[in-house]
């Protein structure tokens, strides 16, 4: 294949399973108008090369009986000298509590996204685990109290068609 | 009591979409494919533009021309898109929808008696008005095997000493034919030779899949005769709206500018000024929408020849335009039973013309799963009406 076909299968590949990751490989060849195993080999080439790191499910866990607590913690941290926000950002992601670890830039260093299913189990992983790192200063936490809009998805709305059933 | 209704307006046959529509509001639940407009809402920093606009007060008419920043947006946006160079005062004008430009255009040009050849099939709208304009409907059958093209050949058989002005809609409704540059080519030395007016009906020019449209006022010597007519509604999902424009030569938009300020006044302001952010900042809204119908088109091209439903492939607007002829059923009969027994809209293709018959307009302007559920019912009819 063309390089630069290449490159736009590939954007169009990543384009639609990022919404659609149950998508069938089938039905996306044919909408993209090429092989099946054009598709296929491009998928696991990105999976190898790590551009494609999962496939998830987004789940508006506020529909079920499941209790979730979701917290975005603001953490200020002194970083550590030749290795920088690193090794502090690993010390956090590796606890299985933490969704997501983010380095920001501004008032404060790291992004903290976490789940725990209730306050109390939140605020214990922050006292007693986040901030008493060495190297953490502050942490600020705030608490999700409803999510409207994630990756693009609005969790909020159903849509419904509202056009006329026939219009020339 | 004598008659109230002129007659001219009774003589007008009702669209044969209406007559479709009625039939389909009867029924609950049916899936439909035959909707003529985005299934897109407007992008929201456009929506976000209209708002803006009417809490800033600006409710008050504009020029009749419509607002000077946006037919400046619109010259800038058809020279870097379509390499057609329009002056944006005196040039452009602003109306209330394709619908519109199209009326007042036949009614500028138009003499009682002059000939007015229209290609069928194509949207609803360009013989009535004709006909309101005191103009004379000719009309052209465009045929599948030229893949609903006009070609030289039949546009020279339709010409004669009263023709005066050829209606060119592509990309079309409901074909999904487009004129590349070369056909147009072919017919524009015709539309010199025999001194015919264009009315180019652009709307669906954002939706080409094949090479990017051409515009028939782009080539050379064709754009003093020629009314191009674009919009809104099509390109940036934004029916609604009821906004879009026509472009010519100074002496013709003149002219119907004084119609338009007579009937119209101005275009809607709220949707001008929602339009100019459309223009400056929407390209890339276009480019995923159009991506989005790329792949639904290729998607039914591919469930039909599965299925064994002869459909040339159309590159424009956003309908399959597939054949029906082996079941022996009129395109008609074909729908209705369509509907009667899998509950799915589809319109005949004879509500565009006669020559639609045997052929159904499909819309693909639908989500996949829309798409995927009302061809498995269409797939389903299908066998069983082969197996008897």
């Amino acid at each position: 294949m063309e390089n630069n076909t290449k490159k736009e299968l590939r954007l169009r590949i990543l384009r639609t399973i990022e919404h659609e990751g149950r998508v069938d490989l089938g039905q996306l060849a044919v909408r993209l108008g090429v092989e099946e195993t054009d598709v296929a080999n491009e998928m696991s080439d990105m999976e190898k090369e790590g551009i494609i790191c999962g496939y998830h499910t987004l789940i508006d866990w506020d529909k079920t009986d499941e209790q979730k607590v979701t917290a975005l913690i603001e953490v200020r941290v002194t970083p550590q000298r030749g290795q920088g926000f690193d090794v502090i950002a690993e010390r956090i992601y590796k606890y299985s509590e933490v969704d997501s670890v983010y380095l920001i830039s501004g008032g404060f260093d790291l992004m903290v996204i976490m789940e725990g299913s209730t306050l109390k189990e939140v605020s214990r992983f922050v006292t007693e685990k986040l901030s008493t790192l060495e190297s953490v200063l502050s942490c600020a936490t705030h608490f999700i109290l409803r999510k409207y809009k994630i990756n693009g998805t609005i969790l909020a709305k159903q849509y419904e068609d509202e056009r006329m059933l026939i219009t020339p | 009591m004598r008659d109230p209704i002129a007659k001219r307006v009774q003589d007008m046959k009702p669209s044969g979409i209406r007559k479709f529509f009625d039939i389909v509001s009867e029924r609950k639940d049916a899936i439909s494919l035959g909707v003529g407009e985005p299934d897109f809402d407007t992008p929201w920093h456009i929506r976000d533009e209209g708002i803006y606009s009417l809490e800033k007060g600006r409710t008050f008419y504009t020029s009749n021309s419509g607002l000077l920043e946006l037919r400046r947006e619109i010259c800038n946006y058809l020279k870097s898109h379509y390499d057609c160079e329009y002056e944006s005062k005196g040039e452009v004008l602003i109306t209330v929808g394709g619908s519109e430009a199209i009326d007042i255009g036949l009614r500028a040009l138009l003499e009682p008696g002059e000939e007015v050849i229209i290609p069928q099939p194509s949207y609803v709208s360009y013989e009535p008005c004709t006909v309101m304009a005191g103009g004379v409907p000719v009309i052209v059958e465009l045929e599948e095997k030229d893949e609903f093209r006009l070609t030289p050949e039949k546009l020279l058989s339709a010409v004669t000493d009263k023709t005066k002005v050829l209606i060119l809609p592509f990309p079309n409704n409901p074909t999904g034919a487009i004129m590349e540059r070369g056909d147009l080519e072919k017919i524009a030395w015709i539309i010199k030779e025999k001194d015919l007016f264009v009315l180019s009906d652009e709307i669906y020019s954002e939706l080409s899949y094949k090479e990017g449209h051409v515009s028939i006022a782009s080539l050379p010597g064709m754009k003093e005769r020629t009314i191009l007519i674009n919009g809104f509604s099509k390109a940036f999902a934004m029916t609604g709206w009821r906004l879009g424009y026509a472009c010519g030569p100074e002496n013709i938009i003149s002219q119907m500018t004084k119609l338009h300020q007579y009937c119209i006044m101005c275009a809607p302001t709220t949707s001008q000024y929602a339009a100019v952010e459309a223009l400056k900042h929407g390209d890339r809204d276009v480019e995923k929408m159009r991506e989005s119908y790329n792949e639904r088109r290729r998607f039914l091209m591919h469930e039909f020849k599965e299925m064994g439903l002869q459909c040339f492939e159309p590159y424009g607007a956003f309908y399959v335009f597939p054949s029906i002829k082996k079941f022996n059923m009129t395109s008609d009969e074909f729908a209705i039973k369509l509907l009667e027994k899998k509950n799915v809209a589809v319109v005949p293709g004879t509500a565009f013309g006669d020559c639609g018959e045997g052929f159904l307009r499909i819309s693909y302007a639908y989500s996949i799963d829309n798409l995927k559920t009302a061809i498995d019912r269409i797939k389903e009819f299908i066998s069983e009406l082969e197996e008897c």
